[in-house]
């Protein structure tokens, strides 16, 4: 008990509290100059809309990987829901790497998509790419055990009320699945928001235009300007509370549902 | 969509689809061929790619890139950096798991948010807050300096933004399972006249060994793989305080495609055997907790 409180309080607190504490230094008139720059807000912009988008990619296609991993029975189930963890178990430079390659002029998929005038690799696609790619797990994995639990009598009581099959999934499933759903979501996008290490090998890492946030604040400790680099990880801290107390609702909320 | 429907199973879901809870065979078959054709292209892909780029000039142009000094010392200080993670990570995710679900306490809800705090904050401010605090404009910085102790730029920083970044895993993985299992067992073992110890170590660990070999697997892939939070806090001085994963950047930075894959196929076979580590665990546990239920059932019975 002890131990734990001063183990963590040496790894977790006092360093942050330090950060806390060097940025309630800086004069606020400071703070907004750094903060709130154009660099820095487009930065934001970026990187909280790539992320949104990527999210919502994986809350589509999670939902139905999903589904079909706990409803249907097909030769090679157990290998793909293996596989939904592997954005976890790779670490994120070699996702990075590869997915920039593979999309590039000469890569696999670049020399179908290219040609197509689907540039990938170094754009802007290619950041919302490497976050989905990254946040993929999250969806599928909450969505997995509610779906599993998920009492088929009341489908069966939509169908014997004339319920079409789409009609069940979307007055009957859907909304039983929805406050996992949003978890899941939230979880994508939290993750995503401060992914670094697979945007930057696929990313054009141009200031304004394709600079994620803690690029920007990379930036500014390679100039040794931490005070600068100290605020706008301020602000990135605020939003990583942010949608930890969103997740934290959801969660309550979605074991209220289930309940 | 190469994958066929099993003829056998198929039946007795056509005697279920009468009830009106089966989707036509037809979108099954579009749903499944889209899911298999996601995870082929976006997750299988990128793997088969990392293993074609690094051998794309051959057996030996792998075996050469791989030795390169400076890579092979990069190997060396990943395997170092999460040989001290893991362990230390793993006594305090026990601890703070026993802690948090075996007893009651005012801030245990805050010190369960705290345990979840590395897991939302970016690993570059993870690292950020130690250059902050240790670095040479930090707090400590000019103390650790006189000293002649460095830690930012070194690998004692690397070390301890990869703690921040992996400790939630061994933590994460025992709470749910030991609130799920309760204190009845301990207590009664307690009552028999075994130690704290004892308890913990015959009647604890060993119902949750599952669950804590899970999350040191977890762990130890994050803490190889950690990129962020390692960037900021390492200097990136080559042979120095260079990890596999920094290493890959600064090959993919000098246009050495051969070296930067090769680095990078080290790394996707760590990928692998931890998912494979993963699945085999999942089974065990599934198997373990079959047989707990039939036994019981059957002590039922006598």
């Amino acid at each position: 008990m002890g131990y734990s409180i001063a183990y963590l309080s040496l790894v977790v607190l006092i360093p942050l509290a330090g950060l806390l504490i060097r940025v309630s230094a800086m004069s606020w008139a400071d703070f907004v100059r750094v903060a709130f720059s154009d660099r820095a807000l487009a930065a934001y912009r970026l990187t909280f809309g790539a992320s949104f988008i990527a999210a919502t990619i994986n809350a589509v296609l999670g939902t139905l990987l999903a589904w079909v991993l706990t409803r249907y029975r097909f030769p090679g189930r157990k290998i793909l829901d293996a596989l939904v963890d592997f954005p976890f178990a790779l670490p994120t430079a070699v996702a990075g790497l590869t997915l920039a390659n593979l999309f590039s002029q000469t890569g696999w998929l670049g020399q179908f998509l290219v040609p197509l005038g689907i540039h990938l690799a170094y754009t802007t696609g290619g950041i919302v790419l490497a976050l989905t790619f990254v946040s993929l797990p999250f969806v599928v994995r909450t969505l997995q055990p509610v779906l599993e639990e998920f009492e088929v009598e009341l489908e069966e009581a939509a169908a014997t009320l004339g319920a079409g099959r789409w009609c069940t999934f979307r007055r009957v499933v859907f909304p039983a699945l929805l406050p996992a759903l949003m978890t899941g979501f939230a979880l994508a996008f939290a993750r995503a928001v401060g992914e670094y290490g697979s945007v930057l090998f696929i990313s054009s890492n141009k200031p304004y235009v394709s600079e994620i946030t803690p690029q920007v604040i990379m930036g500014w400790l390679d100039q040794f300007e931490y005070a600068n680099a100290m605020a706008v990880a301020v602000v990135m801290l605020s939003a990583s509370f942010a949608i930890l107390i969103t997740i934290n609702l959801l969660e309550r909320w979605a074991s209220r549902f289930q309940r | 969509m190469a994958h066929g429907i099993p003829k056998g199973p198929q039946v007795a879901m056509n005697s279920k689809s009468r009830r009106g809870i089966e989707e036509p065979e037809f979108i099954r078959k579009v749903l499944i061929g889209i899911a298999v054709g996601f995870v082929g292209v976006f997750l299988l892909l990128p793997l088969a790619n990392v293993f074609a780029q690094a051998f794309a000039k051959g057996w030996s142009a792998y075996i050469q890139s791989l030795q390169q000094p400076d890579t092979r010392s990069a190997v060396l200080l990943t395997l170092l950096v999460s040989a001290i993670c893991v362990p230390l990570n793993l006594v305090f995710g026990v601890i703070a798991a026993w802690a948090v679900a075996k007893f009651q306490f005012r801030g245990k809800a805050l010190l369960i948010t705290l345990i979840d705090l590395p897991f939302s904050v970016s690993p570059v401010v993870s690292g950020l807050i130690y250059v902050v605090m240790f670095g040479a404009q930090g707090y400590l910085g000019p103390w650790l300096d006189s000293k002649d102790i460095q830690i930012i730029f070194a690998v004692p920083g690397i070390v301890l933004a990869t703690l921040f970044v992996t400790f939630p895993f061994v933590a994460r993985e025992l709470i749910p399972l030991m609130e799920a299992q309760g204190s009845d067992a301990e207590q009664a073992a307690l009552t028999l006249g075994a130690t704290g110890w004892q308890t913990f170590r015959y009647v604890t660990l060993p119902s949750v060994k599952w669950g804590l070999l899970y999350g040191v697997i977890l762990c130890n892939a994050r803490a190889m793989g950690e990129f962020g939070a390692v960037s900021v806090v390492s200097g990136h001085i080559s042979g120095v305080t260079e990890t596999l994963p920094l290493r890959i950047e600064k090959l993919h930075q000098e246009y050495q495609s051969v070296g930067a894959f090769s680095a990078a196929s080290l790394l996707a076979i760590l990928a692998l055997i931890t998912l494979g580590l993963k699945t085999w665990l999942e089974r065990r546990q599934a198997a373990e907790q079959a047989l707990g239920q039939s036994d019981s059932l059957s002590s039922h019975e006598h």
